[in-house]
């Protein structure tokens, strides 16, 4: 059975719901956004992911009509929202700090909008009974926010943001006050919602697993510009630089001169080592310097020299990070070089053999790293 | 025991400066003017023993009070003192109101700078900015002469020793105690709830009476009471204010106590008046103790 892949990305015919052309955002001096293009497609559960200050707050908040771009345009369903304030926009945001009303019970607060677009009152409860069992909040109605546990009340958040049936839902930070099991169920349950509803949505965030989670697409962001999107396998086996790679998850990035070879790249990374063997699309000038990324549950390690491996290098275990389902070791080679190598924990602790102060083999194949120019 | 002495403190307090000032009065208003020193009878005569004791309650009665009754300028300035503290109560939220707005919504560097400049006018005696009031709004005044001048008059108007003086005196000195408890209520609120209102379809406006306005409710609650309260008993500002028309308790008071030297009938009237009190710090204790609870 054939299911066609959700990837409106790659259909030329297919509309974008939202279009930065040529954003540029300045606070002052400081340039929040720099000549931003970027489409965002109907149905996408679009991720912003970058560290605090990268912007994708800004971007949200743009597209809530609370700021104003310094150059440039946004088109929401082709629409210029340039002149178009908040309150005008089929745009709805929920908060980082969820910004409930503090006055009003659960009910009233998931009726404040629809209340402002003067629907006739059975209309309003229906609407918000809907909302409370999409939420499975029935049973905390009445009450007020301040009488709610904090998932409760992000969920309270969801659910009145999502009342107007928005075309598009922007989500800021809508998880970080949660703890981490909360915020696991939660990013399910955003899935879930966000596939019944068929709503567009957005999410800030800094935490790159949360991204990985819930995202279609994610965007990778860092001073101002958008550094790679694509879906979050892509991001994380196909990075588009060392600042991806290094963001997104835990990688070993070995950098050297290059040395061409058909499909094939060898990379001269120090001397009396052996040249690592790489694969790539990508073509490279002889001598240009590259860098290796690779990672680490890709590394093998090995007390006896592996046999047919491409690439393999021998060095001491510097440290064993033990994670319950997996063990992280870092082996520092001959070169000064520490390459993280992973495995999963398949076997009890007391049947493993490689301790601290080990020598043992690192090796990978020419297929599992990526090659990059910066 | 240690509780016991901790809980004693403020019941003293309240005991020696409230409880037995009040039963004095309380007292004095049950008793008959006399041409005497004190003014008053019966006395208490412990010397007398038991049968003075039983003399001195035979001779107190509610005279007095029923007085009150027969005269109808006893009334009229209860009335008249109520509403002139409705008014001005009502004035100063106008006027304080935009005032505690625009300092919750100023730049935090600035803020400590504008609660120094609402607070400052308590540095001066009271009396002298009263006075000041009386420089300002008299006949040959500086706001006469200043409108005068710009030509918007051409005969000085009258305000002082109005009832328009006295509104202007009480807004005067009775604004920071409407401007302090509503800037603490604007200033505790999250910007982020106004743009959420205004992101659910909100206007400006709109957002400012659904979110605003509520949320500062108990600051507005607060201040009007801080300035209703004291207002209905004020005595300085319409006796030096006000003129012969301006018809105050407090000015009665004064008259009966000092002019006529009738202390029972001046104590009378203190005792309904502060049986009038009671009813709106009864409200405002429970105002104050909601609020406690809701941020608790």
């Amino acid at each position: 059975m054939s299911q066609t892949v959700f990837a409106p990305w790659n259909d030329p015919d297919e509309k974008p719901l939202i279009q930065f052309r040529n954003v540029t955002k300045r606070f002052g001096d400081f340039i929040a956004i720099d000549n931003l293009t970027q489409d965002i497609y109907a149905k996408e559960f679009f991720a912003l992911l970058g560290p605090s200050g990268c912007g994708k707050t800004t971007m949200m908040r743009m597209l809530a009509g609370f700021e104003a771009p310094t150059k440039g345009q946004i088109f929401i369903a082709g629409q210029d929202m340039a002149r178009i304030p908040p309150n005008k926009r089929a745009v709805n945001m929920m908060f980082q700090s969820y910004a409930l009303f503090p006055h009003l019970s659960v009910w009233d607060n998931i009726a404040f909008g629809l209340k402002r677009e003067g629907k006739d009152k059975d209309a309003i409860a229906a609407r918000v009974d809907e909302m409370l069992r999409l939420t499975r909040l029935s049973k905390f109605a009445k009450r007020k926010p301040h009488q709610i546990s904090g998932g409760q009340r992000q969920r309270v958040a969801l659910a009145r943001s999502l009342a107007k049936a928005p075309k598009l839902l922007l989500l800021d930070e809508p998880l970080g006050a949660l703890d981490k099991k909360l915020r696991q169920d939660t990013q399910f349950e955003l899935m879930d919602i966000q596939e019944k509803t068929g709503t567009t949505f957005v999410i800030v965030t800094h935490d790159q697993e949360e991204a990985m989670t819930v995202a279609s697409r994610v965007a990778v962001m860092d001073e101002g510009q958008i550094i790679q999107v694509a879906t979050p396998a892509q991001i994380y086996e196909a990075p588009n630089s060392v600042y991806v790679a290094d963001f997104i998850g835990d990688v070993n990035i070995i950098s050297g001169r290059a040395k061409p070879n058909g499909e094939k790249v060898a990379i001269h990374w120090a001397e009396g080592q052996p040249d690592i063997i790489g694969t790539t699309a990508t073509k490279f000038e002889a001598g240009q310097e590259i860098h290796f990324a690779i990672r680490p549950e890709k590394v093998a390690i090995s007390t006896e020299e592996p046999a047919d491996a491409a690439n393999k290098t021998k060095g001491k275990v510097l440290d064993i990070a033990y994670l319950g389902n997996i063990s992280t070791y870092h082996v520092e080679l001959p070169t000064g070089h520490v390459v993280k190598a992973q495995t999963a924990n398949t076997r009890r602790l007391s049947r493993r053999v490689i301790t601290w102060e080990d020598p043992v083999w690192v090796s990978w194949t020419d297929t599992a790293g990526v090659l990059l120019e910066r | 025991m240690r509780r016991f002495i901790l809980i004693a403190v403020p019941y003293l307090w309240l005991v020696a400066l409230f409880l037995i000032p009040f039963v004095i009065v309380l007292k004095i208003s049950l008793s008959d003017v006399a041409l005497a020193r004190p003014p008053y009878m019966p006395q208490l005569d412990f010397a007398a023993g038991w049968s003075g004791l039983v003399s001195f309650f035979a001779e107190l009665d509610f005279d007095n009070f029923w007085f009150l009754t027969t005269d109808d300028l006893y009334w009229k300035a209860y009335l008249s003192s109520l509403q002139i503290a409705l008014v001005s109560t009502v004035l100063t939220l106008i006027v304080g109101y935009p005032i505690a707005y625009a300092m919750a919504r100023a730049a935090p560097e600035w803020r400590p700078t504008l609660l120094m400049l609402v607070i400052l006018p308590f540095w001066t005696s009271f009396l002298i900015r009263v006075y000041a009031w009386m420089g300002i709004l008299a006949n040959e005044g500086l706001l006469n002469q200043f409108l005068l001048w710009l030509g918007v008059i051409n005969t000085p108007l009258t305000i002082l020793n109005t009832n328009t003086a006295v509104y202007i005196g009480i807004v005067y000195t009775y604004l920071p105690f409407m401007i302090l408890p509503i800037y603490s209520a604007l200033e505790r609120m999250d910007d982020s709830l106004l743009e959420a209102a205004e992101d659910l379809g909100c206007s400006r406006l709109s957002a400012f009476w659904l979110v605003t306005i509520p949320l500062s409710k108990n600051g507005i609650i607060a201040g009007c009471f801080l300035v209703f309260i004291p207002v209905i008993g004020e005595f300085v500002i319409p006796s030096l204010l006000g003129g012969s028309g301006t018809l105050m308790i407090g000015k009665v008071l004064w008259e009966e106590f000092f002019s006529n030297r009738d202390w029972p009938v001046a104590s009378a009237v203190a005792v309904i008046l502060l049986l009038i009190l009671v009813i709106p710090i009864i409200l405002f204790q429970r105002n104050e103790q909601k609020q406690r609870e809701a941020e608790g």
